[in-house]
């Protein structure tokens, strides 16, 4: 149990530890505005950080910025402020770079998010090689963005979508994959951590299981990379996709990693201007790396925006900041379990920022509602996720989900407020 | 519990959601009809013997929240007996309280339990689910057993 006197002592060992990593949650907090603000006389307590993060004043800075000093079109004119704007665009595609490990800029492409940047890859690399019968395999974990591309492409060309089955604690069973990593297989999309469970997948391990079967992998980062450190060269993926919003930056900005050698291979996304060198009606030259896949202007501003978020990030002890989501994950499973009712759903021995449960005889919305009362904000629902929901025979969950400027505080209130859920319900 | 949650999750809400009524399939419907809330996965299924224009027996079954499972018993009670006229004229009426949209003809009696949920957008459609079902099972052609 969290009780007041416990409670404190818990506060005053992560102080302590925190302390001595020289990360401070709570010095990090007074970075989000927003979270200065306060719901019905409280404190917000934000834990929905696996929908969307919160932004630090150096995004909104940076987009304000763009705006205030910089506004322009890029890559097309010769005066000073497009030259401004396309500097600080493009730098922030070597801030992403340096970010993912990747070896070379022409491997960054700018999406509107993860979901873009799996279409992507699904019409311009599995569209044209997919032949009748070919597999694509996913896993029974996915977000609705990484099934939905590949049930459409596989559709279309007559292949075969495949689903790695998922465990009872919420892991991937291992030997279902390698039994249904065939001959066929063409591509495998997983994702890297489950936005519904919080597993951590064994990447490395799948991706050079397929590579020895001559699959390709694209991993689903939109939740890993705030999380996880992420060195795509490491895990050796061939795409790698994020959203810049779950990752403290600006929405309507993703990211696609993808190794040169397959984006050379492939066929542009969509067509229009940026994307090409030379336009006559008889035939269209396009552009290099990463522009063909860049059609159009791209969010400037959010580009720009992200590239501050992973600055902002990368200043901060990306360890130390791991080890306190770990903990706050640790002390709100602990707290939570001993609520009577309450099952935790996704037990994974690797999982991270995450905390999805059921509360017997409480229906996840009626949490939901109760606790934002109270200022505490989750989510609830079968998030994108309904295959997987199906699989643990739930039609929803609530889940807690955390961030660098989250702390015991915020557990706190969200335990308070359960205990008031039951106490309606009871 | 604080006022705005009195307002919402009033005790006879809590005490339907409890002790569902007419809870369970009707062998002897015919009219049925599904109903489903994607935003948070609730399905309902209602069943009516509807004879001479008189709504003779309904139940329904399925999963729900607090506020769709009471709006569900709660709509059963206040529908049975009731001529399809009238059930149709309390679906305009709960409809118009729980959206706050459009003229309140009158009173709901017990129904005005929910009138707490015009302040939660988000859970609206929760209360209005069964309703809405109710009214797809009211407008099928008579002897219709198909789902909408
Ligand atoms: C695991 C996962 N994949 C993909 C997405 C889709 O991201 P976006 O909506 O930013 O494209 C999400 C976000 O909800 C997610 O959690």
């Amino acid at each position: 149990m969290l009780t007041a006197g416990n409670a404190l002592e818990l506060r005053a060992q992560v102080e302590n530890e925190s302390c001595e990593r020289a990360f401070d949650a709570s010095r990090a907090r007074l970075d989000f505005p927003i979270l200065r603000h306060r719901i019905r006389g409280r404190e917000i307590a934000y834990l929905d950080n696996a929908a969307t993060t919160q932004k630090p004043q150096a995004v909104i800075d940076a987009e304000m910025s763009f705006y205030t000093s910089e506004c322009s079109n890029v890559h097309r004119g010769v005066h000073t402020l497009s030259q401004r704007a396309t500097a600080s665009f493009e730098s922030s595609r070597d801030v992403v770079r340096d970010f993912v490990g990747a070896s070379d800029r022409k491997e960054i492409i700018f999406t509107r998010g993860t979901t873009e940047a799996i279409n992507l890859v699904a019409q311009s690399f599995a569209r044209p090689r997919l032949q009748p019968g070919d597999e694509v395999l996913i896993t029974e974990m996915e977000h609705h963005s990484d099934i939905v591309p590949w049930q459409l492409v596989c559709q279309e060309r007559g292949a075969v979508l495949r689903v790695v089955p998922v465990t009872d604690s919420g892991e991937l069973e291992l030997e279902a994959f390698h039994r249904l990593l065939g001959p066929r297989t063409r591509l495998v999309g997983i994702v890297h951590v489950s936005n519904a469970l919080g597993t951590i997948n064994p990447v490395r391990d799948v991706v050079r299981a397929a590579h020895d079967r001559g699959a390709v992998v694209l991993v689903d980062g939109a939740q890993a990379v705030a999380h996880i450190p992420v060195d795509v060269q490491e895990l050796g993926c061939d795409f790698y996709a994020f959203s810049g919003h779950k990752l403290y930056g600006p929405t309507g900005i993703g990211v696609l990693y993808g190794k040169r050698e397959l984006l050379e291979s492939m066929p542009p996304y969509q067509g229009g201007g940026d994307m090409i060198l030379s336009v006559t009606f008889a035939k269209t030259t396009y552009n290099e790396l990463p522009y063909k896949f860049e059609a159009g202007t791209p969010n400037i501003a959010g580009a720009i925006g992200l590239g501050a978020a992973i600055r902002y990030l990368g200043a901060l002890p990306f360890t130390a900041v791991m080890r306190h989501e770990d903990e706050l994950l640790r002390m709100a499973t602990e707290a939570l379990s001993s609520l009577p009712g309450l099952r935790v759903i996704g037990t994974a021995r690797r999982k991270t920022a995450v905390l999805s449960f059921v509360l017997e005889g409480v229906h996840p919305h009626d949490i939901g509602t109760i606790i934002d009362l109270e200022g505490v904000a989750i989510r609830t629902g079968h998030h994108c996720a309904q295959p997987l929901m199906e699989r643990f025979g739930l039609p929803a969950t609530a889940r807690a989900s955390f961030g660098l400027y989250n702390t015991i505080s915020d557990v706190e209130a969200l335990y308070q407020a359960l205990q008031h859920v039951e106490e309606i319900f009871r | 519990m604080n006022a705005e949650m009195r307002e919402l999750y009033q005790e006879a809400i809590l005490d339907h959601n409890r002790r569902p009524r007419n809870r369970g399939s009707l062998a002897d419907a015919n009219r049925r009809a599904d109903g489903y809330n994607p935003l948070c996965g609730d399905r309902i299924r209602l069943f009516l013997k509807i004879e001479d224009e008189i709504v003779k027996d309904v139940s329904f079954e399925g999963a729900g929240c607090a506020i769709s499972t009471a709006s569900a018993s709660m709509m059963t009670q206040s529908v049975k007996g009731k001529s399809v006229a009238e059930a149709y004229a309390l679906f305009e009426g709960f409809h118009a309280m729980a959206t706050d949209d459009g003229e309140r003809a009158g009173d709901l009696g017990k129904l005005e339990v929910f009138c707490g949920v015009k302040e939660f957008p988000a859970r609206v459609k929760c209360a209005t689910l069964a309703w809405h079902t109710l009214k797809a099972a009211l407008t099928q052609p008579a002897d219709s057993t198909t789902t909408e």
